[in-house]
C-alpha cells in the first residue's frame, strides 16, 4: 500500500491535499494529560502514607455514604438479586487482591504467605477482618457434607449497619462485597474457589443480621492440601 | 408519662409513616391518619406566616430568620410535639401531657430516621417508610416492656 493512502487513513494530512476533498476527519490534537488524582489540602495523597503505618479508622458514615451509592448504582443497572450479588462480587474482589499483600506486608516479623488452607482461613477469619473491620469474625465453620466448603460467620457484618433490605428481595445480602474481598484473598494466595458467597442465617432472634460467608474452594485446592499434609506429617 | 405515637410527614404534606406505642389507643384508620396529616402540615405552613408576634430582629437588608410554626400543641389528654428538619421534614410526636424530654425524644427519633432510614440504599426519598432496621431501634427505644 503506498504511504499517501497509509498516511490518509488516519487522517494525518498528506502534502498538497486539501481536508475539504478527502472522505477523511483529522484526529483531534492530544489532550494535554490532566492527572485525576486529588489533592487534599494538606498536599498529601493516598501514595505519600508510609505503607506499613498501622491501619487507621475511618468514618463509618462516609463508608455508609459511598457502599450506598455503590449498592444504588448496581441496583439500577441489574436485574436480579443474583446479578446484584455479582456485581458487588466484582466490586469486592480487586480489594482482596491487594489486602492480602498490604497485610503481609504489615505482619510483623517475616510475611508468609498462608500456605496450608486452614492457616488461610485462619488469616481471613482473623487478620483480614481485623484489617477490614477492626475484630476478628465471629466462627469459622467446615462444612460436615462436603469437604471443600467451609464457612465463616459474622453476627453483624459492618457493612450492612445501615441496610435493610425490602421484603421483595429478602435473599440479597449487601455481604457479598465482603465475600468478593474474601475471594480475592484466597485468589491471591492461589487457593483458587468456585466461588463465595453471602448468605442470611436465618432464625437468630440474637443477632438478626447474622451472615455466613461460603467459602467453596476447587477440588484440586483440597488434594494439594491433603498431599501435603502427607508429605508433612 | 407514655408516648402515645410518631407520625413523620415529607415535605410535601404526605405521612410517610406512623406508628403507635402505648396499648390501649383509639384505633384511627389509615384515611384518618393521611387526613390528620395533611391538614397539620397546611396549619403548620399558616402558622408559620400568620402570627400576631412581632418580627424577630435582624440586620436591615437580610432575610428574617425563618419561623419555626407550631411547635407544641396541647390538649386535655395528650400533648403534641411538632419538630421541622431543615429539609421540611416534620416529626409529630403525641405523648401524655405530664411527659418531660419530648423535645429531646424527638430530636432522637430524628437521629434514628437519618441513621436507618436516609442510609439505606433502598429507601426512595419521599416515599413511605418501609425499613426494618428503623421500625426495630424505634421500637427498641420507645415501646415500653411488659
Amino acid at each position: 500500500m503506498p504511504a499517501a493512502t497509509d498516511d490518509n487513513t488516519y487522517g494525518v494530512q498528506p502534502p498538497g491535499l486539501d481536508f475539504k476533498d478527502s472522505n477523511t476527519i483529522p484526529l483531534p490534537p492530544p489532550k494535554h494529560f490532566q492527572p485525576s488524582l486529588r489533592y487534599p489540602s494538606s498536599r498529601k495523597t493516598i501514595y505519600d502514607r508510609n505503607l506499613s503505618r498501622p491501619s487507621s479508622t475511618t468514618s463509618l458514615a462516609s463508608f455508609a455514604y459511598i457502599f450506598n451509592t455503590i449498592i444504588t448504582y448496581h441496583h439500577a443497572k441489574s436485574g436480579s438479586v443474583s446479578e446484584i450479588e455479582t456485581r458487588l462480587n466484582r466490586a469486592g474482589y480487586p480489594i482482596g487482591i491487594k489486602m492480602l499483600d498490604l497485610l503481609l506486608y504489615r505482619q510483623s516479623g517475616k510475611a508468609v504467605r498462608p500456605i496450608r488452607l486452614l492457616e488461610l482461613l485462619q488469616f481471613i477469619h482473623g487478620a483480614l477482618w481485623r484489617g477490614l473491620f477492626g475484630r476478628a469474625a465471629d466462627a469459622l465453620e467446615q462444612s460436615t457434607s462436603k469437604k471443600n466448603e467451609y464457612m465463616i460467620v459474622d453476627n453483624e457484618p459492618v457493612v450492612n449497619t445501615y441496610i435493610s433490605i425490602p421484603r421483595e428481595m429478602s435473599q440479597l445480602n449487601c455481604a457479598a462485597f465482603v465475600a468478593g474481598i474474601i475471594e480475592g484473598v484466597c485468589d491471591a494466595a492461589a487457593f483458587g474457589t468456585e466461588g463465595v458467597t453471602a448468605h442470611w442465617a436465618e432464625g437468630d432472634e440474637m443477632w438478626p443480621g447474622k451472615t455466613i460467608f461460603l467459602l467453596k474452594f476447587q477440588e484440586k485446592v483440597i488434594e494439594r492440601d491433603e498431599a501435603i499434609k502427607a508429605s508433612v506429617g | 408519662m407514655v408516648v402515645f405515637a410518631l407520625l413523620i410527614i415529607n415535605k410535601a404534606g404526605g405521612l410517610v409513616y406512623n406508628r403507635t406505642f402505648a396499648p390501649g389507643l383509639q384505633k384511627l384508620d389509615s384515611n384518618d391518619y393521611l387526613i390528620l396529616a395533611g391538614t397539620f402540615h397546611g396549619i403548620h405552613a399558616i402558622s408559620r406566616t400568620i402570627s400576631p408576634a412581632p418580627r424577630a430582629p435582624h440586620p436591615p437588608g437580610t432575610r428574617p430568620p425563618p419561623t419555626t410554626g407550631i411547635e407544641t400543641m396541647d390538649a386535655g389528654r395528650f400533648r403534641l410535639t411538632c419538630f421541622q428538619t431543615p429539609t421540611g421534614v416534620k416529626f409529630l410526636l403525641f405523648t401524655s401531657p405530664e411527659q418531660p424530654n419530648a423535645e429531646a425524644i424527638i430530636r432522637r427519633c430524628y437521629e434514628m430516621y437519618g441513621e436507618m432510614v436516609m442510609k439505606n440504599p433502598f429507601y426512595s426519598l419521599e416515599m413511605p417508610v418501609r425499613v426494618e432496621k428503623f421500625d426495630r431501634v424505634l421500637g427498641g427505644y420507645l415501646v415500653r416492656p411488659g
